[in-house]
């Protein structure tokens, strides 16, 4: 099985290699993949429905229990040959259908590799790797819809899809994780026997909605089946397959997995028959609002995919039996009649209902198929949908506090898929009419051979139930139930209530086909409802997404140098407030006010000059007035380190602001007069923060200097300074004896600084050349 | 002193703060250049004040005596005027490119660079 999945991979990478080789026969090698897993599948059966259970286990991150591991039973088996039996066909199909199409190599890439992930999901027996294959599929089924990817609405149904049911694997994940610790094992097979221990688990709620909410994404549950009819921009090949056969269903099989572990529940029931009523009633309803034939077996599908949810969630064996029959019967009548809506668009150029008639004679074995798979859709004896339709009636029909609104249920449904089924399998072809569709070309045998023999299957399965068919049935419901189940098929159960219904359907399916429409023309009046419909919902979130993350963006990064420095002044502000806000320490001032008396004259002097030389800073409008001061500022501070023992700092700064002075007056001559800029408003805000942040540093010196000073380094110069380097002045001996590397590092910078303003002096801007 | 400086100090930074904020790239180098001289004094007065007694030894003596001032803020002080004064020619020197290249010295016209190619 690891070697099957490997190859796949493997394969589908080479694709388009091989499309370049080959050129149109790539689809030998692509077909010959799928059909050789097929015939190993096969070749693994008779053990299989001897009651056993394979596995195959190869280490992948042992530490974390995550295994590559493979499991097969009845219900992998069923998906397994479901999978690689229509892909072998779907690759054909793909080579006829996109003949010719430069991208056709990639095409095929997109489409192994789904069909490797998805046989890894039905295979796993892990379920970190069933994510892990689930992800894939995800990934590859958006790339599929978005495969004509010049379209923008190909492009946007895929980003939906993948949103939709990639939102719904994040939440998938967080169940099963939680799903393994509740039942202490991430091991399918080990899970499968501890019912009990999970669903009577604290986590079991949480897990069971994650769970529940993965699946319901990707099989197109209410409200989240908005994505499968966008889906339908994807070539016909991936509709088929992808929309109607497997991918969707991998959520119904996510559920029948996991019902001996978690179902069985009130919680689990209610939920998945609630959810898939809904469904399948709403599917059904907008089947016939519809006359795109893609449209409608999309609608039709979702409702069908209701309808299996439906029945997992009755979780009978009855329900159970129903719910594998009606799940292959719909794969193969589904799946062929998505493919000769492909055809009947790729030979006519329309797909639209009203305007397709009498193409029976002109595309005799598309018609052929097309009436086979009707009729099994609509429930005709002998064929497969029919065993499938008389179990559903009999499921819901069995004794339950809700049988009525179920029966009502897939009665709807089941009238609705009667009247598209006579839609599609005769009204497109059989009907007589005067003037059949004109065709642009003939119909090709890549086109029509894979839906004749799918529909074919389902006469076959039909006419001859017990043959194959119901054994592996009987085992992949067995997987579900937990049990060992004895389980009959047949064609014919004589004359009883449920055939009876069975017919009443026939005529009110009939009945529907009449008067489709009238039916259509009250489509307008559901509008108003589409504008509270998850997809309008989804559109919001959308935009509204995009409309934050600009404003965001656009607040956050304006632009606005001083919106920046704000928002780091805040910041800090904020930071120290926080530090000192409960335990931080006190400011006590009181017994330090006697300081004041040691003021001396000529200090309160220098102070009033700096505070008033700032009040004069903020008053002129000239700039040269404003230098002056600073100048004034400058100066004042130096003679305040001469007052405070500093003389070569003060020394310093007399020679910098003297400097920067005359920089300033020599560069800055030129410029045009200040102008306040600012909003008032702005302005306040900004006097705020800067007074808050003055008073911030106010308070954080005066707490600072509460506490003594205990500096070793003070002693440690003042006793080594001429002793070992033979310098008087301290100050001067840090800077070039003790710490002269810091010293060379300044002069560094300084030189940096200084090449920085030759570049820019000497920089002369060519004419007419930006900067 | 030891009590009115911090306040001091508290006024120099909030003027500083409110010239960069300011849209003029004038101010916005006064702003810098005020809060260089508030962060100089900031260390100086963390290293405690010391009246009269600097940090050099006398002729006599082989080790300082106290009172002495504390050299090691001084040291720092001194790097740091040094390296102000380095960013300060360098923003004063820009301005007067930007002006020269752009003619303006409006830092709300400088927000993007499309705005920028929007002037010429």
């Amino acid at each position: 099985m690891f070697l099957a999945i490997l190859a796949g991979f493997l394969l589908a990478f080479a694709a388009p290699l091989l499309h370049r080789w080959l050129g149109k026969w790539v689809l030998v090698p692509m077909a010959t993949l799928p059909f050789s897993i097929f015939v190993y599948l096969l070749t693994l059966t008779p053990a299989v429905l001897g009651g056993d259970k394979l596995g195959e286990l190869h280490d992948w991150a042992p530490s974390l229990n995550i295994n590559l591991h493979f499991f097969l039973d009845g219900l992998s088996l069923l998906f397994a040959l479901l999978i690689t039996g229509f892909g072998t066909l779907i690759m054909l199909y793909a080579g006829g259908y996109l003949k010719g199409h430069p991208l056709l190599g990639r095409f095929y890439l997109y489409l192994t590799l789904f069909m490797t992930a998805m046989l890894g999901l039905v295979l796993a027996g892990n379920i970190i790797s069933i994510f892990v294959f689930w992800e894939l599929t995800s990934i590859s089924s958006y790339l599929l819809i978005g495969f004509n990817q010049d379209k923008e609405k190909s492009r946007n149904s895929a980003l939906q899809a993948l949103l939709v049911t990639g939102l719904g694997g994040l939440a998938l994940m967080g169940g099963l994780i939680l799903l393994g610790m509740a039942g202490g094992s991430y091991t399918l097979s080990e899970l499968l026997e501890r019912g009990d221990l999970v669903t009577n688990h604290a986590l079991y709620l949480p897990a069971l909605v994650l769970i529940l909410l993965g699946a319901f994404t990707k099989s197109a549950q209410f409200p989240f089946h908005f994505w499968l009819p966008n889906a339908m921009e994807a070539p016909t090949p991936v509709s088929a397959y992808l929309h109607s056969a497997t991918m969707v269903k991998a959520g119904v099989y996510l559920l029948a997995r996991l019902t001996p572990v978690m179902g069985g529940t009130d919680e689990w029931q209610y939920t998945l028959m609630l959810v898939g009523g809904i469904t399948t009633v709403l599917g059904a309803l907008l089947a016939t609002q519809h006359t795109d034939l893609k449209a409608i077996l999309a609608y039709t599908t979702i409702s069908a995919l209701g309808l299996l949810v439906t029945m997992t969630g009755i979780g009978t064996a009855p329900a159970m039996e129903a719910m594998v029959v009606f799940l292959l019967a719909h794969a193969l009548y589904k799946g062929t009649l998505f493919l000769v809506a492909g055809n009947v668009d790729h030979a006519t150029g329309t797909r639209d209902l009203t305007q397709l008639t009498g193409l029976s004679g002109s595309m005799r074995y598309t018609a052929i198929a097309a009436l086979l798979a009707g009729m099994s859709m609509a429930g005709l004896l002998p064929f497969f949908g029919f065993i499938g339709k008389e179990l559903l009636y009999e499921a819901t029909l069995e004794e339950s506090p809700f049988r009525w609104m179920l029966f009502a249920v897939s009665f709807f449904s089941g009238m609705v898929f009667v009247a598209v089924a006579i839609a599609l399998g005769f009204g497109v072809f059989w009907r007589r009419s005067t003037k059949p569709t004109p065709l642009q070309h003939p119909d090709k045998l890549l086109l029509y051979l894979p839906p004749v023999v799918l529909a074919s299957a389902g006469l076959v399965f039909g006419l001859l139930p017990g043959f194959f068919v119901t054994p592996l049935l009987r085992r992949a419901a067995e997987s579900m139930l937990g049990v060992e189940q004895v389980f009959e098929l047949a064609l014919w159960h004589g004359f009883n209530l449920v055939l009876g219904l069975s017919l009443l359907t026939m005529a009110l399916g009939y009945v529907v086909y009449r008067y489709a429409n009238r039916l259509l023309s009250y489509a307008s009046r559901f509008n108003k409802l589409y504008l509270f419909g998850p997809a309008n919902l989804y559109q919001l979130t959308l935009k509204g997404f995009l409309i934050g993350a600009t404003k965001i963006t656009a607040t956050i990064q304006n632009g606005y140098l001083r919106s920046y420095i704000a928002a780091i002044v805040t910041a800090q502000i904020s930071l120290v407030v926080l530090a000192l806000w409960d335990d931080g320490p006190r400011l006590e001032l009181g017994n330090r006010l006697h300081e004041l008396s040691q003021l001396r004259l000529y200090e309160v002097v220098l102070l009033l000059m700096i505070v008033s030389a700032l009040v004069f800073l903020f008053k002129s409008q000239s700039r040269l007035t404003s230098i002056a001061i600073m100048g004034i500022v400058g100066y004042s501070a130096a003679l305040l380190y001469i007052l405070f023992g500093a003389p070569d700092v003060a020394a310093t700064q007399l020679l910098i602001e003297t400097l920067t002075v005359v920089i300033f007056v020599l560069i800055l001559h030129k410029l045009p007069t200040f102008k306040y800029l600012s909003h008032a408003t702005e302005r306040y805000k900004y006097v705020l923060i800067s007074l808050t942040f003055g008073a911030v540093m106010t308070y954080v010196i005066l707490i600072v200097k509460q506490y003594p000073l205990d500096s070793q380094l003070k002693a440690y110069y003042g006793q080594n300074s001429y002793l070992l380097a033979h310098g008087r002045n301290i100050v001067n001996v840090i800077l070039v004896d003790f710490r002269a590397f810091d010293t060379l590092g300044e002069i560094v910078v300084l030189a940096v600084a200084a090449i920085g303003i030759m570049a820019m002096l000497k920089l002369r801007m060519q004419k007419g050349e930006k900067p | 002193m030891e009590l009115i400086l911090p306040f001091i100090i508290g006024i120099l930074y909030s003027a500083s703060i409110y010239l960069i904020l300011h849209r003029h790239f004038f101010k916005l180098i006064l702003g810098l250049i005020l809060s260089g001289l508030a962060t100089n004094l900031f260390l100086f007065v963390i290293g405690r004040l010391t009246r009269g007694g600097s940090a050099i030894i006398g002729p006599d003596e082989n080790v300082a005596v106290e009172p002495f001032a504390d050299p090691v803020p001084q040291a720092l002080l001194l790097t740091a005027i040094v390296i102000g004064f380095g960013i300060q020619s360098f923003t004063i020197v820009l301005i007067k490119r930007v002006y020269q290249s752009f003619g303006t010295t409006d830092l709300d016209d400088m927000s993007t660079t499309d705005q920028i190619e929007e002037h010429h």
